[in-house]
């Protein structure tokens, strides 16, 4: 989508059609001779990977759909009957609900690469902001999906979740009802929920296509964090990145087989297998793993409409780490401080992620809350200051310079 | 048309405003529908009461009952927990609401029981003060369900209700 197109229709069909609806050349451009930078690493193919993640959710949740029912009375049983009856129904729904948390393994560490490589300076500011709002769209999408199968978990979760709205001041109950459909969580909040559900993941795709698109016309960004000065820097995208990524999506896909197959449900909650009950909640209700941090930074603060804003903002301020991050450096590996704060960081997530999962009485509190803190300092604090104290190590001139020179300086390669 | 080049407005800048102002008047009213199809519908807002015989629940016992899919907790308080409730001073409280406005009766405290924090269904006769525990955040509540301790913002909710005789209650 950059620069000239250099396709060539040869078939007669391919002329006919590329007068008419140019889109061979689009793929062509986009996906065969895409100038790619020659030294990305592993953790590029985390976009392949997440593109499959969302392929497969989308073909097993239609397939699910065709044997789920979105009711209060039938819900249960609906999936217990697609476990139980449905021919391969065991594994489509395995690979759907273990899939929701591939997926979000996946886009965490898509994430934090972003935050390594500094993938979201300038002028890369639109491709992050639309990778948040997948993330968000993820978020309610997973979150929608875990109330369908109507188990204790889903019920308890689905009010949680929506009397945070109720913490909004005024319009909070009146917002609550409407999301519920009733005066609690009943059979027509089911109904939208399930809705939903189907709509969101189609959303996301969309959302997905302004991604790639806000990704190819900057280009893609390197481990070296440095700009592209030529054609000696690229490789085209096929076939050495397509087959990088296949390789990618196969050792990631034996991951997921090792939950589908071998251990299918230790990442969910077995009081998801009771059926809802209005009446009595879980002695101790957690969310999915992929939600505990934020769960944990809900938990920490002491007051309720602070708590949300709390959860909320967590998120929110992912949208302007552009703007936040005062370094011009891209790449973590030359910025020595960053670096170690840039693991400080991994770990306090990883804390909360703990903290959420622990009850929420006596030092776990106290640990939640300075966790909470050290998370939003990192971008408030750490972010724009670091980047005005901090002494980058020199960049490299290009990235093809250090490849074909191994050793000392030596003069640039000819244009 | 040489208003079509000339900076000030003319007739044609005033259809332009005209068309669009009316345009979005009717997109919010046909809007509107689509929103409002998600509050409750009849059938459920005419779910409004349910009446419930306590002639067999002791002193010191509770029971749950469902109103409107929520749970009402319906308690015969012992004269220890009232005389409790009503020592508190109201400085103490987070939501000051004297125990005497909680209840018809001293004796029967009537009170959804969701907690006030994220609508958890709390645990009785638990938590530092003898009443209710939210096992959800870590809510406490006193013996007339006021909150005492933890995230939860207000006291457990009082639903409309009265006694049609010593052993019914309508409640809604």
């Amino acid at each position: 989508m950059s620069g000239h197109s250099t396709y060539e229709p040869t078939t007669g069909f391919e002329k006919w059609l590329d007068v008419r609806l140019p889109i061979v050349r689009l793929v062509y451009d986009s996906f065969i001779v895409f100038p790619t930078p020659a030294n990305l690493n592993y953790w590029w193919t985390f976009g392949g990977i997440l593109t499959v993640c969302l392929a497969i959710q989308i073909v097993t949740g239609v397939v699910l759909a065709m044997h789920y029912v979105a009711n209060a009375d039938m819900a249960f049983q609906s999936v217990e009957h697609i476990m139980r009856n449905v021919n391969y129904g065991w594994l489509i729904r395995y690979v759907h609900a273990n899939g929701a948390s591939m997926f979000f393994l996946a886009v965490y560490i898509h994430m934090f690469r972003g935050l390594y490589y500094g993938s979201y300076k300038e002028p890369r500011e639109v491709l992050w902001i639309l990778g948040v709002l997948i993330f968000l769209l993820m978020v309610a999408t997973a979150f929608l999906g875990y109330v369908l199968p109507w188990g204790q978990m889903s019920f308890w979760a689905a009010t949680v979740i929506t009397n945070l709205f109720g913490a909004i001041p005024y319009v909070g109950e009146a917002i609550r009802e409407l999301l519920w459909g009733g005066f609690s969580v009943d059979n027509p909040t089911l109904n939208r929920f399930f809705s939903l559900h189907y709509l969101l993941p189609f959303v996301i795709a969309g959302v997905v296509v302004l991604h790639i698109w806000a990704l190819h016309v900057p280009g893609n960004n390197n481990p070296l964090g440095i700009d592209v000065k030529g054609p000696q820097d690229t490789v085209p995208f096929h076939p050495y990145y397509t087959m990088k990524d296949a390789f990618g999506i196969v050792v990631f896909l034996i991951l997921m087989s090792y939950f589908v197959f071998f251990n299918p449900t230790i990442l969910g909650h077995t009081d998801n297998y009771i059926e809802a009950n209005p009446l009595v909640t879980p002695d101790h209700i957690v969310p999915e793993w992929y939600f505990l941090p934020f769960y944990a930074i809900l938990r920490a603060i002491p007051d309720k409409l602070m708590g949300v804003i709390a959860m909320f903002a967590s998120i929110a301020i992912l949208f302007i780490v552009p703007w936040l991050d005062t370094s011009k450096v891209r790449s973590t590996t030359f910025r020595p401080l960053y670096k170690i704060f840039f693991w400080v960081f991994v770990a306090d997530c990883i804390l909360l992620g703990y903290l959420g999962a622990m009850p929420a009485e006596g030092a776990y509190v106290i640990w939640a809350r300075l966790a909470t803190a050290y998370y939003f300092a990192h971008f408030l604090v750490i972010l724009p200051v670091l980047g005005l104290i901090e002494t980058p190590r020199k960049l490299p001139e290009s990235i093809s310079k250090p490849v074909l020179s191994s050793s000392g300086p030596s003069p640039a390669p000819a244009e | 048309m040489a208003d079509a080049i000339s900076d000030e407005t003319n007739r044609r800048d005033f259809l332009y405003v005209a068309t669009a102002g009316v345009a979005g008047v009717g997109v919010a009213f046909a809007a509107w529908p689509v929103i409002d199809q998600m509050n409750p519908s009849a059938d459920v807002r005419a779910l409004a009461t349910i009446e419930v015989d306590i002639s067999q629940i002791a002193v010191g016992q509770s029971l749950t009952v469902k109103w409107q899919g929520k749970p009402v907790f319906i308690r015969r308080r012992t004269q220890e927990e009232i005389e409790v409730a009503e020592a508190v001073p109201l400085s103490d409280l987070p939501d000051p609401q004297a125990d005497a406005d909680r209840t018809e009766n001293p004796e029967w405290l009537v009170m959804l029981g969701i907690c006030t924090h994220l609508g958890c269904v709390p645990l009785g006769e638990q938590g530092d003060f003898n009443g209710w525990f939210c096992p959800c955040h870590g809510s406490h509540y006193d013996t007339s369900g006021r909150i005492r301790k933890g995230p939860a913002p207000k006291n457990l909710e009082i639903p409309p209700y009265e006694f049609l005789s010593d052993s019914l209650i309508l409640i809604g």
